[in-house]
């Protein structure tokens, strides 16, 4: 176990320099002046300017800019935004918002992903599973604003049960909403996963064994076919992560949940490209973070896994 | 036996009843066609303590007849007739409720691949404990764990406290074979079903497991049913034997009685293609295949191995003595990647040496991972050699390149083991033949295609599947086309890995003629590699015993049957089924 | 017939029964029996999509919506973009104009029958973008193995750790001046294509370990032949699929770009995810602006899903097993 570990985070070390590095080269290697690119037809503060050509090290060669980024980027040195702050204080202040978000829609996914794709796939081919089916392929379909603007029109809206808008307090009751909508983005794929699973441990030879050793449904389903199935539903979760991000942006963005992706959505709609890069990058890095804990728990579940010298 | 009898139907005899009675059987599989059935009208009985063996080819119904009993059939199959009475009671109908309380607990069933029925994700200990428990064994966590334990120690797993916390990839395929027969003894039932315990197995394996499993049923008083498709081996192990074909039992009675005079012309056909049963009857008459006379009736042309045998034996004597390939001190070492970032050298071929002469088979015989396939590759420069040389018609291969290899190729064939993994699913068979000939700009389009009708009827092939396609051909007939594409270039050494093992037994017999006709009529040259010693009796000349990388005793078929050098040699004759049977040669 | 026996363990007498052979005759071994149609994966695949209703619909509609980016002209004589008059601003359905106005007063209909071809446009150069890169490098990396494979994996992991629209987002942000259909679809494409090479990596790693690549290569048949004539015709069929999944997903990721404000100039392009950027102020009041745009979108990316799902029953033995 610990030298997969270890072998996982070594794993990570060149993914995150070069991530890193594709980021910094797309925004600094155009040519004429990046800060003033980055800036486009607004005029920057003179004093963010020359605080940015301070943090970028502009007067240097590129690859000792790049190299002062990454050594910022690693030691946690995010840089400042457009408004002169510093992106870590914004980061101090909007992440724990989004990580109740986060955590609500998740478990608001697998619960949804399991129960529906187990019923699904012990029941393949019938009414349930057709319903699922359909409903999955329409999710998967809608854009995440478009599901955004649905649930608000609906359920806030016209429904009244939820404020369309969350506000500054961003308490659990209020994340509900977002939080289903964005379990909704990404939940499909999991339900389909969890389907096709469920079908194919079920057919396993080893389940046929379980029976054959007179154990009951009520003791096959959930230790035999379920317990087999979270293996590569968890492996979906690190991948689907990614969709999770973008959904989280837009979403916050829409329902102006004071998180980190609200920052981002913001940042992006009024073209501050610093902030944008910033944040950009702690994504990138939560994500990478993120797929470390999933290959993790991937080794708990899988005892192939943990197990190999 | 009377006519009189309905088919299918066995008498009961016993008084008292019988433990296990099936009557009129059906069962069918629902498919995108409609039902498909694959039982018709199964009847048998087995007796308080008795041992039966159901014995079939694949697709017979003799698995689905295992799992109808317990109503555990896979996927889409229903039991659509008849009554399977347990101990009186009819399972067949009975509900959940009532087939879980027989399961494990009253019937007992050991799967057929150890490989898949464990759950890769529990340890063993998890998965025994959870039989105990589900038929009440035992209760409390240290009373279970004993238990658990005991159950595995009379399975013949050595330290099996240590071994509880452990999980099934931990366990070699042998080790997880005995969890499950423990398993499935665990609450010493009234029967136990064996549904091809040990076929996917090393034949040592297989009889030490298959030794242990007897002595327990014995001691317990357990009846056993057991399922195979190797008749040496089930009239080896049990009293009676069940012959099913097509979903129907055609032939049933006492073992030996049914091996010396078997009356369906079905059994009489699988009795002759059986090739432990025919290593035996030619080891038993103690003479050299040529001047071996025989007085079984030959019952339907194109199986009887011993026939085969012969007349590939005395082709084989007329042929001239030259050597075709030599091999000395070839070595093959793999680097394999072990933790961290080191990896160690695993010597997969060791010091190998051995010379095939022309016109002659020589088989390389040795079980899983005795590194006789890596040979092959190495002879057909698959993969290069650590040292070691290899000269085919006296040239020497390893420095071989450009036109000089393609010449090598066109003087050696291979024929592999999987029938559906050896033809591209994409390419029609004429052109899968004709890509040797394309390949060595033999010929024009037109002279090409004769020369495909011409392999298709060498391999008996109609002439229109060549423009069809490898998935529509079972898998004998695809190991027809794999050695036409061998033979299309005319080479002089055709190099067999594994290129029957996969085939039932009668299919398996058809093409081991068509090897020999072959052989007889085009000079060939071949390199036999198999698992089974029973096939080397009927088809080789010489044989080299491989273990472990090294040839450990190396002579004539004669001399190896007759009297074998090595321990290990008389391990593998020993484990070919059938050595306790006396048959009237 | 019945007799004593001494096999295994005890005596005992069992009857010796024999089927009557009228009944169950032997039929001859290994008989050659073919359907009167040869078949292949090819042919079955397409046998299996003729009979799904769901290929027909998609494809209808696909061809549909093809057919109105091509030829916008036949469904509106309406300019998107002139003729607007604020009068109209978000007004109802008028004669002329059955989907009402945009806030700027244009007509909805008109404006999303012109987008189609955007919206088209953008997923057929992001998938060529992304198929080709993705299967140069996967066949490479699974065929030739070994240090070519860390090499080219490793880059595509990279690639593969910054979710697609995220990276859309910095490029999109850094070309602010010329941005064009072009240009949004390579900021797409670029990181999306490792997807498809490790779909068709992981196809050729079991392909090539075939025994009929082997038997190729014992016939003296060139690596590079046998990749093209042998490997990559039977691993292709997934990254089809796939690819026809991508292509509903870059619809998606184009419009949702230009919903976030870094996608399309608004000005140049007509785009449903700025008519929907647009109208979001006016979601409590005029909800019919932002809903029109929003069903076209939804149905163009349904059918490239639907499609891409049939195909995938069709193709994949794996996925038919499941239904």
């Amino acid at each position: 176990m610990a030298y997969y570990i270890v072998r996982r985070l070594l794993q990570a070390i060149p993914v995150l320099i070069g991530t890193t590095f594709l980021i910094y080269f797309m925004v600094f290697a155009m040519p004429g002046n990046p800060l003033l690119t980055l800036f486009g037809d607004r005029t920057p503060p003179p004093a963010l300017l020359e605080r940015l050509e301070q943090q970028y090290l502009l007067d240097q060669p590129f690859i000792i800019q790049y190299l002062n980024y990454l050594g910022n980027v690693v030691t946690g040195n995010f840089g400042i935004s457009f408004s002169g702050q510093s992106v870590n204080d914004i980061l101090a202040r909007t992440f724990p918002v989004t990580l109740r978000l986060a955590f609500l829609a998740i478990t608001i996914e697998m619960v949804i992903a399991l129960s529906v794709g187990l019923i699904s796939g012990l029941r393949k081919g019938g009414i349930f599973d057709a319903s699922a089916l359909v409903v999955s392929l329409l999710l998967i379909s809608l854009p995440i604003f478009v599901l955004c603007f649905i649930a608000q029109f609906f359920f806030a809206v016209q429904l009244g049960w939820f404020s369309p808008t969350v506000g500054a307090d961003a308490s659990i009751p209020k994340l509900i909403l977002p939080a289903i909508v964005l379990a909704l983005f990404v939940v499909a794929t999991a339900i389909r996963l969890t389907r096709a699973s469920v079908i194919e441990t079920s057919t396993a030879d080893f389940v046929r064994t379980a029976y054959s050793k007179g154990l009951g449904r009520r003791r096959v389903v959930p230790v035999h076919i379920l317990r087999n199935s979270l293996i590569p539903v968890t492996t979906q979760l690190g991948a689907d992560f990614g969709l999770l991000i973008v959904g989280a942006t837009v979403t916050e963005g829409i329902f102006n949940v004071p998180g980190v992706g609200n920052t981002l959505y913001q940042a992006i709609i009024r073209g501050e490209r610093p902030t944008v890069v910033s944040f950009v990058t702690v994504m990138v890095l939560l994500y990478l973070i993120v797929n470390i804990l999933i290959d993790l728990i991937y080794a708990v579940l899988d005892p192939r896994i943990r197990y190999v010298k | 036996m009377s006519a009189a009898v309905p088919a299918g139907a066995v008498p009961a005899s016993a008084p008292g009843g019988p433990l296990l009675e099936v009557r009129n059987l059906e069962v069918g599989f629902r498919t995108q066609g409609g039902m498909v059935t694959a039982l018709n009208g199964v009847s048998f009985t087995i007796e308080q303590g008795e041992s039966v063996a159901i014995v079939g080819e694949s697709g017979s119904g003799k698995s689905t007849t295992a799992h109808a009993i317990i109503n555990l059939l896979p996927g889409s199959g229903r039991i659509t007739g008849g009554q399977v009475l347990f101990e009186g009671r009819d399972l067949a109908t009975a509900s959940r409720q009532e087939l879980e309380e027989v399961r494990g607990k009253r019937i007992g069933f050991v799967p057929q691949d150890p490989m898949s029925n464990l759950n890769p994700v529990w340890s063993v200990g998890f998965q025994v404990e959870e039989t105990i428990r589900a038929n009440g064994l035992a209760t409390g966590k240290r009373e279970v764990r004993k238990k658990a334990i005991e159950v595995l120690q009379q399975a013949g797993l050595q330290d099996a406290d240590r071994r509880l916390r452990q999980f099934p990839h931990q366990f070699s395929g042998g080790m997880r074979q005995r969890v499950l027969i423990g398993i499935g003894l665990a609450s010493s039932p009234r029967l136990l079903i064996a549904d091809e315990p040990t076929s996917a197995l090393d034949v040592t394996v297989q009889r030490r497991i298959l030794d242990h499993l007897e002595s327990l049923t014995e001691t317990v008083g357990t009846s056993l049913l057991f399922i195979t498709h190797d008749l040496g081996l089930a009239a080896e192990r049990a009293e009676k034997l069940i012959v099913m074909y097509k979903g129907k039992i055609v032939e049933a009675g006492p073992s030996l009685e049914i091996l010396q005079n078997p009356l369906h012309p079905y059994t009489q056909r699988l009795i002759a293609a059986a090739p432990s049963l025919a290593s035996r009857r030619i080891q038993a008459s103690g003479q050299h295949l040529g001047s071996l006379a025989h007085t079984e009736a030959a019952p339907a042309s194109g199986f009887d191995l011993i026939t085969a045998a012969e007349e590939r034996a005395e082709q084989v004597e007329a042929a001239p003595r030259e050597p075709a390939v030599v091999v000395e001190n070839l070595t093959k070492v793999f680097k394999i990647r072990s933790g961290g970032f080191k990896s160690v050298d695993f010597t997969a071929v060791d010091d190998v040496s051995f010379s095939i002469q022309k016109g002659t088979t020589t088989a390389l015989v040795g079980e899983s991972g005795s590194g006789k396939s890596t040979v092959a590759k190495l002879l057909l420069k698959l993969e290069n050699a650590t040292s070691g040389s290899i000269s085919v018609q006296g040239r020497r291969i390893e420095s071989l390149r450009g036109r000089e290899l393609l010449s090598l190729r066109r003087a050696m064939q291979p024929v592999f083991q999987d029938p559906y993994g050896s033809l591209d699913p994409l390419t029609n068979i004429g052109n899968t033949i004709a890509e040797p000939l394309k390949v060595h700009k033999v010929g024009d389009r037109a002279s090409r295609r004769e020369r495909v009708f011409e392999l298709l009827d060498q391999v008996s092939l109609p002439r229109v599947i060549a423009g069809r396609y490898p998935n529509e051909l079972s898998g004998g007939q695809r190991q027809r086309v794999a050695i036409a594409r061998a033979l299309a270039l005319k080479p002089d050494i055709v190099v067999l890995d594994e290129a029957v093992s996969a085939l039932d037994v009668l299919v398996q017999a058809q093409i081991l003629r068509l090897l020999a006709e072959l052989q007889g009529e085009l000079g060939l040259t071949y390199l036999f590699i198999t698992h089974d010693l029973a096939v080397v009796r009927v088809i080789a000349d010489n044989v080299c015993v491989m273990q472990k990388g090294r040839i450990v005793e190396a002579a004539s078929t004669d001399q190896v049957f007759g009297s074998p050098q090595e321990q290990y040699t008389r391990d593998l004759l020993d484990a070919i089924p059938g050595a306790g049977i006396q048959l009237g040669v | 017939m019945s007799s004593d026996t001494t096999i295994g363990r005890k005596t005992r007498s069992a009857n010796h029964y024999v089927a009557d052979v009228d009944e169950t005759p032997v039929a001859e071994v290994d008989a050659v029996k073919l359907d009167e149609k040869p078949s292949n994966l090819w042919r079955d695949a397409w046998r299996d999509l003729r009979r799904r209703p769901i290929f027909w619909i998609s494809g209808v509609l696909i061809l549909f919506i093809a057919f109105v980016a091509l030829f916008p002209g036949l469904f509106t004589s309406t300019p998107p973009n002139s003729g607007c008059l604020l009068a109209n601003s978000n007004g109802g359905p008028a004669p002329g104009h059955p989907l009402g106005f945009t806030k700027q007063g244009c007509d909805i209909y008109s404006r999303i029958i012109h987008g189609t071809s955007t919206s088209l446009s953008v997923g057929f150069i992001v998938i060529a973008l992304t198929t080709v890169t993705g299967v140069v490098f996967g066949a490479l990396a699974g065929f030739f193995g070994g240090f070519l494979d860390t090499v080219l994996m490793r880059v595509g992991d990279i690639f593969f750790s910054i979710p697609y629209i995220l990276a859309a987002v910095v490029i999109m942000s850094v070309f602010s001046e010329n941005r064009n259909i072009v240009v949004i679809a390579l900021a797409i494409g670029v990181f999306a294509w490792p997807t498809t090479a490790r779909v068709l990596r992981s196809e050729v790693l079991r392909v090539k370990n075939s025994d009929f690549v082997m038997a190729a290569t014992a016939t003296g048949l060139s690596k590079m032949a046998i990749l093209f004539r042998h490997v990559l015709p039977n691993s292709i069929a997934p990254v089809i699929v796939v690819t026809t999944l991508s292509l509903g997903a870059a619809i998606t990721a184009e419009a949702t770009l230009s919903f976030l404000g870094v996608g399309l100039p608004p000005s140049e392009f007509m785009s449903w995810g700025n008519d929907i950027s647009q109208a979001q102020r006016d979601l409590r009041t005029d909800p019919q602006t932002l809903i029109w745009p929003s069903i076209a979108l939804t149905t163009t990316v349904l059918s490239f899903i639907l499609l891409g799902e049939a195909l995938r029953d069709a193709l994949d033995p794996k996925a038919r097993a499941l239904r």
